[in-house]
């Protein structure tokens, strides 16, 4: 098992207390930010009767019927490019990922956390860089054309706390103060102001990065958890109970607490009639994915994103985790080629799948996390370093490198990878070539990020 | 609690009513009565002091221990609450009600539910035999220690719980002290403190702070509200939680001061005290302390007497060099306090405000018994509000809880630590120190909750097909429904509805050799709608 740093679970911890604490939590250390989106309204309703509770935040006064309407209306127009941003909880090891086996530096940093010169596939941009085994269905993509690495992605003077430095990807500026998402802002300059859908977290809570400032967006913890289920009801008698929900709801009342109650029981009702492509049916699964997924959380919830995005539901920007710790100050190898080899293949079955619905040309996929790891390893893991790596996927992506690898010769003063790239030119990137709008007022100091070409 | 939610967002509503000449008269009553006050309090003070002088020695002594000693601090008692010493006599519900209450079945189910997690089979019965002087006695003065009634509880592989080690197993610990104690009122009132007296484990870390502040407010749950408050000024869950151990002369940190007297004393928006008086009642309580260590979290609390500010400190204008149990006496002996206690106390029990007068006559008690809680339940739970006015949406844990007391199953899974969860209320997990909204318990996410944890409450007991009757009408069904949940009392409309509902279950036809086995799904049917419909989710 690896070990993890007290600071990983302790702003693990802590961001999930401020969630949904909104004040009163004191900061663990001196400057700490305020997780983006912290003390936002919260709004919840269910997605498709009582089982797939869609929580919908930042839309305090809309009523559910106009969020029905706004995802309506959305999705009767034109499909929109669809962003999905993939984070590794961390902090990976790039090292591990494309291991630089033809730097000559390379093993007497890495004593035992290395694989050997040809243990894994050639990257064929930088022929000192390897695929590492665990990665190889990343290698496939990237032999496709649909991969773009990044191998050295940060940013100046980089920060190694866990908290701070992924808040600086969340609200795309390295600012301690920022209280919204980069997609957050996104969305509040471009995205609608009554659909929920349009930023959503694969996550029971809502990603930082999505926090928006004046738009709906909105947290599913499992789409493919959906229907109600009531035990020993079955058949003929399932149809008329759930129908009964709505139908009690609707008595009249001169008793607030009554009123409000039946209410809501309305409301469930509303909402599992109007929205239901993803329903399951006398206890069959809505969709069947038309490849095979592995049978984890990170894989169930691409395949419904798939499912979701097939159905037409209007979503513009999703975010979700990817499984495991990468914090692996210890017993690195015991756990991080198989996180790896879960993560990476569910993109792939991802991929695939967008692909035989034939929507891979309007989905690109983000794939970063808070930092790399140290180059030179501790005992048996690695503590934080600096930049680490990234990807682009998608049919659309350049599969092109954006960067390049520095080399293990010339690190930075504490001995960390120096970045090549840095994560705001990505964004800036994503912004203008994928969804085709100005960076300038959503990534501060737009202007001084270069544009490399993101897509092919 | 929403009573203060309310209370910190607008000015109370009667003040908007008032004409010109009545907030005139108002104000100056007030006046008055406050100089009144003052004028008791300065002589109160005189004769305190005169006291303390006559023992000068032995009190500074005591005052040390008290505020410094590290016993008091370690709060490691989890025995059931000892019954009072003596038992007062009845206090009539105050004022002299315009209606007595006509206490029968309805009555009853209400008081179980307000008082408590519901009823258990016999329970309503029981508690109508008694009439209702006797009743709410029998809930606010209960006899001995608690016992807890039916099988231990057991997590999903038949093990014991670990509150302390395993996820979610410290709030299912407590809910099934809610499910079994034959003492529901004292376990409704540490849920009423924990709500009052707000603490997260989310901050806190250790559960074992948050089992040891849960058997404090267990404690203290009908006794006296100044010795809960001395215990919860010191206690180690909220010194973490409220900054109570960064809190240090020449550094103060105002949180607890702030909240002891916005949330737990005096409230917010009524004129009790001033940004100046958080700011010297901070430093009344400097000098707690504790230590970090990784792998325990904070340990080893204390008060230490180098980081306590010896200074002279002016709270509500009283000024002296006040300790640690100044700070939260003076708080008590605000002239606005005992006004603050009823009225909070009052919204956990009944949802509409009380007159003036039963604040008085409340107040009285309160104040006449020595900050004795019990006297204050006792009048409102015999209050005519209560049985007459509006219904009350069930919290959730009361909602879950209540669904396993009325169908007799134990708790015999930890499935109910995210269920609670789902429901929206994650016990020893508070979502600020105002406690929970219950002006938003309900909203279509956590009526998900609610609905799956009558699920997973009815899918062990599932109507069988194979006996089941193959002749059952939709009003004897809905009948057998009822009495599987233990005939709780719905409106006339609602088991209206509800026969139609049963009546729709099987209008698609039901097949000659299926009569039993529809009726049965029927009958499964039937228990979720009536567990789940609006007349079940509140009370």
């Amino acid at each position: 098992m690896a070990r993890h740093c007290d600071d990983f679970t302790r702003s693990e911890a802590l961001r999930h207390g401020i969630a949904q604490a909104g004040r009163g939590l004191r900061p663990i250390e001196a400057g700490m930010p305020t997780p983006a989106g912290t003390g936002l309204t919260r709004r919840s309703l269910m997605l498709r009767g009582a089982a797939a509770g869609l929580t919908v935040y930042g839309a305090s006064k809309l009523m559910p019927e106009a969020l029905e309407a706004g995802i309506a209306e959305a999705a009767s127009g034109p499909a929109q490019p669809v962003l999905v941003s993939v984070f590794l909880p961390g902090g990976v090891d790039g090292l591990s990922v494309l291991a630089p086996t033809g730097d000559e530096r390379f093993a007497s940093l890495r004593p035992t956390l290395r694989i050997a010169r040809g243990a894994g596939k050639a990257f064929t941009e930088d022929d000192r860089l390897e695929w590492t085994p665990a990665a190889d269905a990343l290698r496939v993509l990237h032999s496709e054309g649909k991969v773009s690495v990044i191998p050295a992605i940060g940013y100046d003077h980089p920060d190694q706390s866990h908290f701070t430095s992924r808040h600086f990807w969340e609200v795309g500026a390295t600012d301690v103060q920022g209280r919204f998402g980069w997609l957050g802002r996104y969305l509040d300059q471009h995205g609608s102001a009554d659909n929920p859908l349009q930023g959503l977290s694969l996550d029971s809570n809502l990603s930082p990065a999505l926090a928006a400032g004046g738009v709906p967006v909105a947290a599913v913890d499992d789409p493919q958890d959906f229907g109600l289920w009531a035990p020993g009801v079955w058949g003929g008698v399932e149809d008329p109970l759930f129908s009964a929900i709505g139908a009690l709801g609707t008595l009249p009342t001169e008793d607030g607490a009554l009123r409000a109650a039946r209410r809501v029981a309305t409301q469930v009702d509303s909402i599992r009639r109007s929205l239901g492509p993803l329903q399951a049916v006398a206890g069959k699964p809505a969709f069947t994915a038309p490849v095979t997924y592995a049978d984890n959380r990170f894989a169930r919830r691409l395949s419904s994103l798939a499912a979701m995005l097939d159905a037409g539901l209007p979503l513009r920007a999703v975010t979700l985790d990817a499984p495991g710790n990468y914090d692996t100050h210890s017993g690195q190898a015991s756990t991080l080629a198989d996180d790896l080899r879960e993560s990476c293949e569910a993109l792939l079955a991802f991929q695939r799948d967008l692909e035989h619905r034939g929507l891979a040309g309007r989905v690109l996929t983000l794939v970063w996390s808070e930092f790399g790891r140290r180059p030179r390893q501790n005992a048996d893991g690695t503590d934080h370093g600096a930049a680490g790596v990234g990807f682009v996927v998608g049919n659309r992506a350049g599969g092109r490198m954006l960067g390049e690898f520095p080399g293990l010769a010339k690190l930075d003063e504490h001995g960390n990878l120096r970045s090549t790239f840095d994560f705001r030119s990505l964004y800036c990137g994503l912004l203008e070539q994928w969804f085709g709008v100005d960076a300038g007022p959503i990534i501060p100091g737009a202007a001084g990020f270069a544009r490399p070409a993101l897509l092919s | 609690m929403a009573f203060l939610l309310r209370k910190a967002k607008a000015k109370p509503k009667l003040k908007k009513k008032l004409t010109p000449a009545q907030k005139k008269a108002l104000a100056k009553k007030k006046a008055a009565a406050a100089a009144a006050k003052r004028k008791a309090a300065a002589k109160k003070a005189a004769a305190k002091k005169a006291a303390a002088k006559k023992k000068a020695a032995a009190a500074a002594a005591a005052k040390k221990k008290a505020a410094g000693g590290a016993a008091p601090i370690a709060v490691t008692d989890t025995l059931p609450a000892p019954p009072p010493a003596t038992i007062p006599a009845p206090v009539p519900a105050a004022p002299a009600p315009q209606r007595t209450v006509d206490f029968g079945r309805p009555q009853a189910e209400r008081l179980l539910w307000r008082a408590g997690f519901g009823p258990r089979p016999g329970d309503v019965d029981r508690l109508v035999a008694m009439g209702l002087d006797a009743a709410v006695r029998s809930l606010v003065y209960p006899q001995g220690g608690a016992s807890l009634v039916g099988p231990a509880p057991r997590d999903e592989q038949g093990q014991p719980l670990a509150p302390n080690d395993v996820w979610g197993h410290d709030g299912v610990w407590w809910l099934d002290r809610m499910v079994r104690s034959d003492q529901p009122l004292v376990e409704r009132m540490t849920l009423l403190w924990h709500d009052w007296f707000a603490t997260s484990r989310d901050k806190v870390g250790s559960a074992q702070l948050m089992l040891d502040q849960n058997a404090l407010l267990r404690r203290h749950a009908l006794g006296s509200f100044a010795d809960l408050l001395r215990d919860v000024t010191r206690d180690p869950a909220m010194l973490s939680f409220l900054d109570g151990i960064d809190n240090r002369v020449g550094s103060p940190n105002e949180n607890y001061a702030r909240e002891v007297m916005e949330l737990f004393t005096l409230g917010a928006g009524r004129g009790a005290y001033s940004e100046d008086d958080v700011r010297e009642l901070a430093r009344a309580f400097t000098g707690f302390r504790a230590d970090w260590r990784d792998g325990v979290g904070l340990t080893n609390f204390r008060f230490d007497a180098a980081r306590h500010d010896n200074g002279n400190k002016t709270v509500f204008g009283r000024t002296g060099n006040w300790g640690v149990d100044d700070g939260w006496r003076l708080c008590l002996e605000h002239p606005l306090h005992a006004s603050f206690v009823v009225q909070k106390l009052w919204s956990a029990f009944i949802p509409q405000a009380p007159d003036a007068g039963t604040v008085a006559a409340l107040a009285q008690a309160y104040v006449g018994s020595g900050h004795q809680i019990a006297p204050v339940v006792e009048a409102i739970l015999k209050h005519p509000d209560l049985y007459y006015g509006e219904r009350m949406v069930k919290a959730p844990v009361v909602f879950i809880a209540g669904l396993l007391r009325e169908t007799g199953r134990s708790v015999d899974t930890d499935a109910w630590a995210w269920l609670m969860r789902l429901a929206g209320q994650q016990l020893f997990f508070p979502p600020s120190v105002a406690g929970w909204d219950e002006s938003r318990w309900l909203d279509t996410s956590s009526w998900r909750g609610r609905w799956y944890a009558a699920a997973f409450v009815l899918r062990t007991t599932v109507a069988d097909g194979k006996t089941y009757s193959a002749t059952e009408t939709p009003e004897e069904a809905v009948d057998a429904a009822l009495a599987f949940l233990g005939s709780p009392t719905l409106t006339p409309e609602m088991r209206a509805a509800v026969v139609d509902s049963a009546r729709s279950m099987l209008a698609g036809g039901v097949p000659n050799w299926g009569q039993a086995s529809y009726r049965a799904v029927r009958q499964n049917g039937l228990r979720m709608l009536i567990a789940t419909c609006s007349d079940h989710q509140t009370c």
